[in-house]
């Protein structure tokens, strides 16, 4: 884990960035936490569109089951009203656990598909839940071959791999 | 995320600049007592923090602590007065009951006027950007008129076309539902309404909290209320209706609060108990977005169709978190999201153009740079003459440079922010490798996280010159410092 970190804040540091790209929300079923699936055209020659939709769609999943109406979200609900909310106090909700689960796959997806490509998501919890940032970074010191992801998926993630070591 | 390495008093540094929000003259040892700054001391709405952020609050809460003394004082006296005779005559359940409704009133009351209410993070600068090119792009051939096009966007949910406007003041595109609290200057999710008398916005996040308030307040005025009467009937059947007052004179204070509240507060909780069955917002209510006098296609989209669902999400459905992170640490990533809220920071007081603010920070932030590059130069000048053969980071650093003076002879308000940060970017790098090439002392090189902060010491001195100097002169500093730089 401290490695992956490690990682990461190497390429912020080594690359410089280029441009941002943002998903915006989808508000077609309500106010329910959505992403577009939409491929943005910035990220054409850097990431497979299935790859990308991909992570939307999980991300997207994740929301929808800390949003979930059902007998749980009810229960705990009830419970903390019961306890004249002061639970909280003291309990974690079922959001804020997915939450984490939902930060801990936006790191493991950096380190695995991400960062190879040169290319860095931001948790939309830091931005407000509005939009997924995709930080584009152009190499500066021209030392790897890391962000060539226009290659094939499959030579792109072992490349990622020695990249990342 | 958590401090550890090199990088937190990079972080530290970077945040002791905006330290001097108020005052650049503060003394220079009390920014080693604050090890880092949390986010809710930067926070741009206006609201007030207590308990290091973690309770947060609307600015103007006098109303709030009349709320409080009115709850606090009424029962006060009814268990005082009242409670002692009642529980006697009639049963010892009155107290235990006043007391559960009272604690459950209070739990809510502060939990509503403590929480966030699911205030929307400013967007960033990067985001704000994008979105103009977007809205640019869509407005492409309409911005010939002189007239600039309406900043809205439509989405449809459900069905039901939603037009979402653009926050000026949060640089967003307001999600659904969302509005803009003029008094705490804030974009709140699902906002349903300030309300004074909890003394915070009702949102997203606080709205059950303030529904099951104002139902238990409700049962708790008509509880005091009956009881109270019931005490003075009892006592008056006794020794007669005078007598009776006379006896528990502070049954009769609370008799009149009570009858006074009741009815508001009764109206209040039947008001939001119908609009929790239809899933609405009083905002919205009061707007009438999905009255049928709008037109026949026009329903609530929100809506799960059937009361008892709308109540059960209203009430029990999952807590989102709070988007702000109050007690997060300021970690300025890039220094770029760094500089602009130092320069808002020294200058920011008074102005309300964040343009102008940005301009500042801009010329402020390349004269530390020009400053930091200035003086190993300068310094090491008479020492080492061999200097212009040794340095190759030296004419790129003088390049860029010598073009800023070039193309910035005017005065520092024509800057374009756009150049000015450009060459900030150009000149960074390259500053650094400039430093670690150079052999002085350390007291007399700035170190590189000192570029823009500098040690804490160099930094105030540097702060206090900066507030003192008047722009132009700080021009004309950083226009000397670059002369000499580019004749080295």
């Amino acid at each position: 884990m401290a490695t992956e970190v490690h990682n990461l804040q190497e390429l912020r540091r080594s690359a410089s960035l280029a441009t941002k790209v943002f998903i915006q929300r989808d508000y077609s079923d309500g106010t329910i936490c959505q992403f577009q699936t939409k491929f943005p055209p910035e990220l054409d020659s850097r990431i497979e569109r299935q790859l990308f939709e991909e992570t939307v769609k999980t991300l997207n999943s994740f929301y929808a089951e800390a949003e979930k109406i059902g007998g749980s979200s009810y229960l705990e609900g009830c419970l903390a009203c019961a306890t004249a909310y002061f639970i909280f106090l003291c309990m974690e909700t079922h959001y804020e656990k997915v939450l984490k689960k939902i930060s801990r796959y936006i790191q493991e997806q950096n380190e695995k598909v991400f960062a190879p490509r040169g290319l860095l998501l931001t948790d939309p919890v830091e931005r407000g839940m509005r939009v997924i940032e995709i930080s584009i970074y152009e190499d500066r010191c021209s030392s790897g071959s890391s962000s060539s992801g226009s290659s094939s998926s499959g030579s792109g993630g072992s490349s990622g791999g020695a990249g990342g070591r | 995320m958590p401090p550890g390495g090199g990088g937190p008093m990079k972080d530290c540094e970077y945040s002791q600049i905006s330290t001097h929000s108020s005052s650049p003259m503060e003394s220079p040892h009390k920014k080693k007592k604050i090890a880092a700054r949390r986010k809710w001391e930067v926070f741009p709405g206006r609201n007030k923090f207590f308990c290091n952020g973690r309770i947060m609050m609307a600015r103007q809460t006098g109303v709030f602590y009349l709320t409080l003394i009115l709850i606090l004082v009424t029962s006060g006296l009814f268990f005082a007065f009242d409670c002692p005779y009642l529980a006697v005559k009639i049963t010892p359940a009155i107290p235990v009951v006043g007391g559960v409704l009272l604690f459950f009133v209070m739990g809510t009351l502060l939990r509503t006027s403590f929480s966030d209410p699911g205030v929307l993070p400013r967007a960033t600068p990067d985001e704000a950007a994008d979105l103009e090119r977007q809205i640019d792009i869509a407005n492409g051939t309409s911005s010939g008129g002189y007239r600039p096009p309406p900043r809205t966007k439509e989405v449809i949910i459900n069905g039901q076309t939603v037009k979402l406007k653009y926050c000026f003041t949060c640089k967003i595109f307001r999600p659904p539902r969302a509005s803009h609290c003029s008094l705490c200057d804030n974009c709140v999710e699902r906002f349903d309404h300030h309300c004074p008398w909890v003394g915070n916005c009702v949102g997203k996040r606080n709205y059950r909290f303030f529904y099951m308030f104002i139902l238990s307040l409700s049962f708790l005025t008509v509880f005091i209320f009956a009881f109270v009467i019931t005490h003075v009937i009892l006592r008056s059947q006794q020794a007669g209706f005078l007598n009776a007052l006379k006896d528990s004179p502070a049954s009769v204070l609370e008799a009149v609060v009570c009858f006074f509240s009741v009815w508001s507060i009764v109206g209040l909780s039947g008001f939001h108990t119908y609009l929790i069955s239809s899933n609405q917002t009083t905002n919205e209510d009061i707007k009438g977005s999905w009255s049928n006098k709008r037109g026949k296609e026009n329903y609530n989209p929100y809506s799960y169709g059937n009361i008892f669902t709308n109540c059960c999400v209203a009430l029990c459905g999952p807590i989102s978190p709070s988007l702000i992170d109050r007690r997060g640490y300021i970690q300025p990533d890039t220094p770029r999201p760094a500089a602009p809220s130092n320069g808002m920071a020294a200058y920011g007081a008074t102005q309300s153009q964040s343009d102008t603010c940005d301009q500042d920070q801009c010329i402020q932030s390349t004269k530390f740079v020009l400053q930091a590059a200035a003086t190993p130069l300068l310094q090491s000048e008479p020492s080492l003459a061999s200097d212009e053969l040794r340095l190759p980071g030296k004419p790129g650093l003088g390049t860029p440079c010598a073009s800023l003076t070039l193309g910035q002879p005017t005065p520092p308000s024509s800057m374009p922010n756009l150049a000015a940060e450009a060459a900030l970017t150009d000149i960074l790098p390259l500053k650094e490798e400039h430093v670690g090439h150079q052999f002085l002392t350390p007291e007399e090189a700035p170190s590189p996280p000192g570029m823009l902060a500098g040690s804490p010491l160099a930094h105030s001195r540097t702060m206090h010159v900066l507030g003192l100097a008047s722009q132009d002169s700080l021009h004309e500093d950083s226009v000397r410092g670059l002369v000499k730089l580019s004749s080295v």
